[in-house]
């Protein structure tokens, strides 16, 4: 074996495992360079994506999410609080992102994962900005009570694109969100109704049924890395710790741009890289839409 | 569309900053838009990086003061912005191993925080001589129901709008290197986007006009960025000679 030279860099004497460990860049600029990833995906295609609403029995709505391997778990649960004076007829959503130490290994216990308060902002902006949810239909008795809904979402297995995963698990369990009915007692306080008893206190009924929230334009997301001029969809973890401009593109059903987030990075976006990321993106939100949709219907037939 | 403080839609509020404000810090600027002003101040860069730092490049840490009350998640995005921002403008292995912080504090906010503590934390690299590809120039664009698009709101103009986007470009450079090196495919490097982050819904062509009107008024600020940096250097070259 003579010295390698600039033309073969050592790729062809070495083990892939050990050239993928060691020039982790050239690695993938050379798949790259033939319109591949190492995954065997093409460059802008995105991971298998899988939804299974209602993962969690004790809640009143959850969902789980999987794109590639990346994992996210939703729970929602309601609550009854007493409404703020500036919106006395609105309910509340709160958000909460959770990176416990299972979903890598970059997590570790006792020290929150910086990534996770960031996240958890951005999912609350998000889910605000497209006017998803009206909190309206979370009021029950104006001024006196209404729905605080927790939304937590875990991350279970960390492998990139965190965000879109768990913007996917979040509005699923929002499609998936029951609010339990309830009624007033005689000394003004509500309580849940169970269905024996829901005959009892038909005149003091507030929420009647069981009943679903009306979701307007879903919002989903697609995050593509930037790298020279390749544009790279729904990257794994590796791939984000290697080529690191980040940019994730939120658009809602009806397609209005909910958000457009780039934190920095070093290649800087140009009009027709963005243009061609939210083509990708326009793309995308049909696929997840469908996905959606089609559990959403299998969970009616079940009901059924 | 009017605006209450008379100013036309593209006109940004008048722009102070000053530089080396803090005796102890190694550099540090103010930045003021209107009544929103922002303190940066650089300490380092001090040696050895964070944990799940790459060790091989200088990395930076951001510090937020807000100006009254604890930091909450709106601080801690603006953390992660501001120092994935300054990242991407700094040459990053000329100090490897070594952390850079930056320490932002609030003095008043009127609205445009963010891309004002851009515009002061880059004031504060350049006052502390941290090696910089280039400086960057932040602005906030809002979109308004009926799609009119006005620059640099006020906190109660924010408060009216639909949607805002905060961009973040790179100045023009002004380089003896040929024209054709500053140049990514065909389009010049100035008219790349280094950050953006936006809130409310708007439809995808208003937020390329964002861009579009942003682009075109950060030459003003950069312009006003790098007088601000100069006179200074100069005196301080005609001290030492």
């Amino acid at each position: 074996m003579g010295l390698p030279n600039a033309s073969d860099d050592l790729s062809s004497e070495m083990e892939v495992d050990a050239f993928r460990r060691l020039f982790p860049l050239r690695f993938f600029e050379r798949h790259l360079a033939e319109s591949i990833r190492p995954d065997g995906r093409p460059l802008g295609k995105a991971r298998d994506t899988s939804v299974f609403l209602g993962a969690v029995a004790s809640a009143n709505g959850s969902a789980l999410a999987k794109i590639g391997s990346t994992t996210m778990l939703t729970a929602i649960k309601m609550e009854v609080m007493t409404p703020s004076l500036e919106s006395p007829d609105e309910g509340c959503i709160a958000i909460d992102f959770h990176m416990p130490p299972i979903c890598s290994p970059i997590v570790r216990p006792g020290r929150p994962a910086e990534a996770a308060p960031v996240i958890s902002k951005q999912l609350f902006d998000t889910i605000s900005s497209s006017g998803l949810v009206n909190l309206k239909e979370l009021s029950l008795v104006n001024g006196k009570a209404a729905w605080m809904a927790y939304l937590d979402v875990y991350c279970l297995d960390a492998d990139g694109a965190l965000f879109d995963a768990a913007l996917l698990s979040a509005v699923s369990a929002l499609s998936h969100l029951q609010i339990p009915a309830v009624a007033i007692n005689d000394d003004g306080k509500i309580v849940l109704m169970s269905e024996e008893d829901g005959q009892k206190q038909a005149q003091e009924q507030v929420n009647k049924e069981k009943r679903k929230l009306t979701l307007k334009s879903i919002p989903f997301s697609l995050t593509c890395i930037l790298h020279k001029n390749y544009i790279l969809a729904d990257p794994t973890a590796e791939e984000e710790s290697i080529m690191e401009t980040l940019v994730t593109i939120v658009l809602d059903s009806s397609g209005q741009l909910i958000s457009l987030y780039k934190p920095g990075g070093s290649v800087l976006a140009h009009t027709s890289a963005l243009q061609d990321c939210v083509a990708l993106t326009r793309q995308r939100v049909k696929e997840l839409k469908s996905i959606l949709d089609e559990q959403n219907s299998v969970m009616e037939i079940e009901q059924d | 569309m009017e605006r209450p403080d008379g100013r036309t839609p593209n006109q940004l509020r008048p722009l102070s900053s000053l530089r080396s404000v803090l005796h102890r810090a190694h550099g540090s600027a103010t930045w003021s838009q209107g009544d929103t002003k922002v303190i940066a101040a650089v300490y380092g860069p001090k040696g050895g990086t964070k944990k799940n730092e790459n060790p091989q490049k200088a990395s930076i840490e951001v510090i937020w003061k807000p100006k009254t009350g604890q930091i909450g998640k709106q601080e801690k995005e603006y953390e992660m912005i501001l120092k994935r921002t300054l990242e991407s403008i700094c040459i990053r292995t000329i100090h490897p191993n070594t952390t850079t912080s930056v320490i932002v504090q609030v003095v008043h906010d009127d609205g445009a925080l963010l891309p004002c503590a851009i515009n002061a934390a880059c004031a504060a690299f350049v006052d502390a001589g941290i090696p910089l590809k280039h400086l960057a120039v932040a602005i906030c664009c809002s979109v308004s129901e009926s799609g009119y698009i006005i620059l640099d709101p006020t906190k109660h103009e924010e408060e009216k709008m639909k949607a805002f986007a905060y961009l973040v470009y790179p100045n023009a450079v002004v380089s003896v290197l040929p024209e054709k090196s500053l140049q990514v495919g065909d389009e010049p490097m100035a008219n790349g986007l280094i950050t953006s982050v936006t809130q409310g819904s708007m439809s995808v062509d208003d937020y390329l006009h964002c861009l579009e009107r942003g682009r075109a008024t950060t030459a003003k600020l950069s312009e006003f960025l790098r007088k601000n940096i100069e006179p200074k250097s100069t005196s301080e070259l005609s001290k030492a000679g």
